[in-house]
């Protein structure tokens, strides 16, 4: 009875083992398959014997200049931007238990974009201040909501107003900062705040790779002590997990993902708020849904930026196309959430 | 069987912020029995059951297992010893019966493993005695509110833990499905000896079930034994302030509540 029972759990849960596996790895070949889209197309489309030589160092006329200069560093910006801003969204939904507990929706983005716009406005800061700039302010506002939000004990609902709040209130100093800036800065502060893959030159990716590279592996690690973070902190703590340290080094991670691809590439429009849903529908919900979510916002910024580039008469920056996708999805979800009666 | 564990608190004060709920209470766990925690609501039942689970830090008092402070055990190595299943815990949506249980065995797994046969072991055996094997590739948004309410007991079972609270897990279920807890929890302590420690709001199925109680009012503990020691009008009186009268339990023999109101009582009935 007892090892009959067990072979039953066992096939179920292989079954769902082998989803996962399946899922992640199709997220991975399209990634792929999308990168080398990315290297490939634009004005000239070249061989791709010559894309492989520029791209091993020999200077080839024409060609060196478009692939190494334009389309790796805009291929490897939408890469790990995509992918940290889908691993950080995730988290924080996950964390937070609800979709609508994103970077996007409760400030840490605009915290980011404040300090960012300040720096390309008023100081032409260079592009290694912007960055740093706006990484202390997404942590900056992250701590000041978890601290406003901590009250008497720790809560998700109070957190996500207060984040909503703090959010209307950084995108009206954002606006203010637009209205009196000077004539110049604008159009740079304007794209920037779209989300965009333009002009993004090779030397400005090192800090955004490091960073994904040192914190997806602390975030992944931490996968399961998330999952138990879902099921409450009552049940967390039973459970034996030290709920404020996990938190804490959750938020930090991710903040610091969001906050560096913010800076380099801007706010992609809702590819944090899209990716974790979209990946939790892929994979179901019994593993960690914390890389296949990173894949999937690199699938997001990577399709959405092609689609921008060449699917019309003008050229789209990402932010919009992701932009177009996202603002349905969150109204959906508004519906749906409440129609259950969770909002 | 299971060790012998020696759990008790000493001059314990708890409460939240400001606001102090308990006030002083020394208690020793019955080792290997079902404790009940009884009281009016806003006595300190809950609270009193989270300090002791270590989800509240007492404000003063101690708490020790084996003459250890709680809260000098690191937090695993408590998880594993002992467990709790909250008043309402949240369930992810989606997800099935099977992985839910097995996020039980989250004190006993290291950081990357996957599940061992221990791990198998423990989620079958716990969906077995909480009677829901058949549903364990279900997802658990399919179950009704009792099934659901044993696929997280069983997740409480399978971190196999010696001692156990339950924070009223027979809340909101139909009369039949709150029997039917009580009956498995005390197969789970027969069988397994596991130390049982449960909040109740209902008294008669309390000192029915109960081997011990633990009598709560205003934050202090007013009486402990056995339910005939602890289940009489006096008492029910005292931390209720209700009229009864207490006559034996026609199927248990154990005492049995029968409330007076001011209404539908008959001259002849016994008092």
């Amino acid at each position: 009875m007892t090892t009959h029972s067990i072979a039953y759990i066992a096939a179920g849960r292989r079954q769902r083992q082998r989803r996962w596996m399946l899922v992640t790895c199709l997220l991975t070949v399209l990634a792929l398959i999308l990168c080398c889209a990315m290297l490939l197309l634009g004005n000239t489309i070249y061989p791709v014997r010559d894309i492989l030589r520029a791209l091993s160092g020999e200077e080839l006329k024409g060609v060196s200049f478009a692939v190494n200069t334009v389309r790796l560093p805009r291929m490897l910006a939408g890469l790990f931007a995509g992918f940290a801003f889908g691993l950080a969204g995730n988290t924080f939904q996950t964390m937070l238990r609800n979709p609508l507990a994103n970077p996007n929706v409760i400030g840490i983005t605009s915290g980011s974009s404040v300090a960012a716009v300040l720096c390309i406005t008023v100081f032409h800061s260079s592009r290694a201040t912007i960055s740093a700039a706006s990484v202390a302010a997404g942590l900056a506002t992250v701590l000041v909501i978890y601290v406003l939000s901590r009250g008497r004990a720790f809560s998700i609902g109070r957190l996500i107003l207060i984040g909503i709040g703090i959010q209307a209130m950084l995108d009206a100093l954002i606006s203010y900062l637009l209205l009196v800036g000077a004539q110049q800065d604008i159009p740079a502060a304007i794209r920037w705040l779209t989300g965009s893959l333009n002009g993004i030159q090779l030397y400005e990716l090192p800090p955004l790779i490091i960073t994904v590279l040192i914190f997806t592996p602390v975030v992944a690690l931490l996968g399961k002590h998330l999952s138990l973070l879902e099921l409450g902190e009552q049940a967390a703590t039973s459970l034996g997990i030290h709920t404020d340290r996990t938190r804490i080094a959750l938020i930090v991670s991710s903040v610091c993902m969001i906050a560096i691809a913010t800076a380099t590439t801007g706010p992609i429009a809702f590819t944090s708020f899209l990716s974790g849903p979209i990946a939790k529908r892929l994979v179901g919900v019994g593993f960690s849904n914390v890389i296949p979510a990173g894949l999937v916002g690199v699938n997001l910024v990577l399709a959405a930026d092609l689609v921008g580039q060449f699917a019309f008469q003008y050229r789209f920056p990402v932010g919009i196309m992701t932009g177009i996708l996202g603002a349905p999805y969150l109204i959906f979800l508004l519906i749906r959430m409440n129609r259950k009666g969770v909002l | 069987m299971r060790p012998t564990h020696q759990f008790q608190a000493e001059q314990l004060v708890a409460g939240y912020d400001q606001k102090t709920v308990i006030h002083g209470i020394d208690l020793v766990i019955p080792d290997g029995q079902i404790s009940v925690i009884i009281g009016a609501n806003g006595c300190g039942k809950s609270t009193l059951l989270k300090t002791l689970a270590r989800l509240i830090k007492p404000t003063s008092g101690k708490i020790t297992i084996d003459g250890k402070p709680i809260g000098k055990i690191p937090p695993k190595q408590f998880a594993r010893v002992v467990g709790l299943l909250p008043q309402s815990p949240i369930v992810p949506e989606g997800i099935s019966v099977a992985d839910l249980v097995g996020r039980g065995r989250f004190p006993h797994q290291s950081l990357f493993s996957t599940w061992s046969k221990k791990d198998y072991e423990a989620v079958a055996e716990a969906m077995r005695i909480m009677d829901i094997t058949e549903f364990a590739n279900h997802n658990i948004d399919e179950l009704s509110g009792g099934q659901r309410q044993r696929v997280w007991i069983a997740m409480a079972l399978a971190q196999q833990t010696d001692i156990l609270f339950l924070d009223e897990p027979t809340t909101f279920l139909d009369i039949t499905y709150q029997v039917e807890i009580l009956d498995l929890l005390t197969d789970l302590n027969r069988k397994h000896g596991t130390t049982i420690v449960m909040v109740l709001h209902d008294i008669n199925l309390s000192a029915r079930y109960a081997d011990h109680i633990f009598a709560l009012q205003k934050g202090k503990l007013v009486a402990e034994g056995t339910p005939s020691e602890v289940v009489t009008s006096t008492l029910v009186k005292d931390i209720f302030g209700l009229d009864c009268s207490v006559i034996a339990d026609p199927i248990s023999g154990s005492p049995m509540v029968v409330p007076k109101g001011r209404y539908h009582v008959q001259n002849a009935a016994t008092t």
